[in-house]
């Protein structure tokens, strides 16, 4: 049984209450140009799944409290959580070194791209990151 | 039964996991196309994953022609298997029937009636009253919150030993000159520009002009190392008997609805599997509610069971792909073959497996029936979902 802890709520329940929602930091290829998106990009995004035995991140939802979506690091071996972070959130940093496989080569990937250096709080997926940096001209204006 | 030769340098094909599907696939590539200069590897002990872990059931009634092509092929081939491998596999056609328990899969168990008539299998819808000669342990009671409506029924269904399946396989390939390296992990894969070359083990480097990979749960860990990514999860599934009594049912019951399916050993055990965990798990530990919801529901189907004391219980892991159906051909490196996907399914596709794996290894070409679940499906759409048809259980 596993007993998990709802960071958006703070309860702690077990896995009945829980619902795991698979693989995370999953982003949709295309929203604006789905003419541009191969074949490869939509199987990747429907079908192809990160596996790994040991370090995974998924997302998880507080069924039967908040009803909140929220992000966690789980070991797949163990079955230990390691952490729990926000729905928009990158997991912290040191959990993204230990990441092996597939997911170093994700979170390598991810907080290449960006000057800033990923601290968990401030982090967000690259969904989020667009958002923020279109709305708010400060955001846009530091990444320019 | 078999040697435990050490493995030699080179072999024509290294098949990795010395389950049920890697063990049949070593049988038919050696007695039907010859190659016994080969080498079956295994992590663990033989038959110790999934095929000792399954709950036998052995039917072919599947919505996709795809399916129904593959499993049916199996199924026939498991009738003559003990006569075959002169080992017996006790198998049992004593009839499988999946419960239809609201409008719904009344329904959709006609639709696969028809399709599975149509494609000359043999299997039929039988009203509630039938159902209850069939199975008079079950709960026939209109209140009952999912009362039974029909059924549909393979009489030429049943269930096997699973054990003796690894093992009169086993002992034929070890006939036939072919090695059983048991103990021995892969922790690499060798390349030679865009070929495999080998694996790196344990037990040291073999080389192999082709590889099979046949590791169900553990696939997606070892195409990684061969650069190739599946599309695949893993997770528990779990299953538990019940202490032995008399027996009280002769035929295998499904009740997808409320997930969870039930038949019984020849010691006497009621051998009961339900849904998977809902959550990616190496650990071949499955949760307490995954059986307690199980439970819950057959308490409900088979009322007599409720004061049974449950003897064991334990966990396999299964790969799960997005349709439900299997992967099973070549791959983007050459000389690399996978067969994996089954899920929670396996058990009852050994055979038919076996047979077009080794078929498509040799050749170097998808067996037809192999070929549409092959790879390539996922990039195409071209998917057999069987699991709108099959719901969870398997």
């Amino acid at each position: 049984m596993l007993t998990i802890h709802c960071p958006v709520c703070g309860v702690e329940g077990d896995e009945t209450d829980f619902h795991c929602g698979g693989q995370a930091h999953i982003a949709r290829p295309a929203t604006t140009d789905p003419h541009t998106i191969t074949d490869e990009q939509q199987r990747d995004y429907l079908f192809m799944r990160f596996n790994p035995r040991g370090l995974h991140f998924e997302r998880w939802r507080c069924d039967r409290g908040c009803g909140k979506w929220f992000h966690a690091a789980r070991d797949t071996n163990s079955l230990d959580f390691k952490a729990y972070y926000g729905i928009t959130e990158l997991p912290p940093a040191e959990l993204m070194k230990q990441a092996t496989g597939q997911w170093a080569e994700f979170f390598n990937a991810k907080t290449a791209g960006k000057t800033i250096k990923p601290a968990p709080k401030k982090a967000a997926t690259s969904k989020t990151a667009k958002k923020v940096a279109g709305k708010t001209s400060k955001a846009g204006a530091k990444k320019s | 039964m078999w040697r435990s030769p050490d493995p030699k340098a080179e072999y024509d094909v290294v098949i990795v996991g010395a389950g049920g599907h890697g063990l049949a696939t070593a049988y038919y590539l050696a007695k039907t196309h010859g190659i016994t200069n080969m080498a079956v590897i295994e992590k663990g002990w033989l038959g110790g994953g999934n095929t000792g872990r399954n709950t036998t059931i052995i039917r072919s009634n599947y919505l996709q022609d795809p399916s129904m092509a593959i499993y049916e092929l199996s199924r026939s081939l498991y009738e003559t298997l003990s006569q075959e491998l002169n080992y017996n596999l006790m198998f049992s056609p004593r009839g499988v029937l999946m419960l239809c328990q609201t409008e719904h899969e009344f329904r959709a168990f006609k639709r696969t009636a028809h399709a599975n008539r149509l494609a000359g299998l043999d299997c039929r819808m039988v009203d509630a009253a039938e159902v209850k000669r069939i199975v008079p342990i079950i709960n026939d009671s209109a209140d009952a919150r999912y009362p039974i409506l029909g059924a549909y029924y393979q009489p030429r269904g049943g269930t096997g030993r699973h054990d003796a399946l690894a093992w009169g396989y086993a002992r034929a390939i070890d006939d036939m000159g072919v090695d059983v390296i048991q103990q021995c992990e892969v922790t690499g894969m060798l390349r030679k520009g865009g070929a495999i070359a080998g694996v790196e083990t344990s037990r040291g480097t073999i080389r192999a002009k082709k590889v099979a990979v046949v590791t169900s749960g553990h696939t997606t860990n070892l195409m990684d190392m061969a650069g190739v990514r599946m599309p695949m999860e893993s997770v528990c599934l779990q299953a538990l008997v019940s202490e032995p009594i008399k027996p009280v049912i002769d035929c295998v019951v499904m009740a997808n609805t409320v997930h969870g399916y039930m038949s019984q050993s020849d010691k006497g055990e009621l051998v009961i599997g339900g849904g998977t965990d809902a959550y990616n798990n190496y650990s071949q530990r499955g949760s307490f509610p995954a059986i307690e919801h199980t439970i819950t529901a057959l308490v409900e189907t088979f009322p007599i069971i409720s004061r049974l004391r449950m003897l064991r219980q334990w966990g396999g892991i299964v790969d799960v792909t997005g349709d439900r159906s299997p992967i099973i051909g070549l791959t983007d490196v050459k000389g690399l073959y996978v067969n994996c996907g089954w899920g929670t399914g396996g058990w009852k596709a050994i055979p038919g497996s076996g047979t077009v794996f080794a078929d498509t290894i040799a050749n170097n070409r998808p067996h037809p029936i192999a070929e549409p679940f092959g790879l390539s499906r996922f990039r195409e759409g071209r998917f057999i979902d069987e699991s709108v048809a099959a719901a969870v259980a398997h």
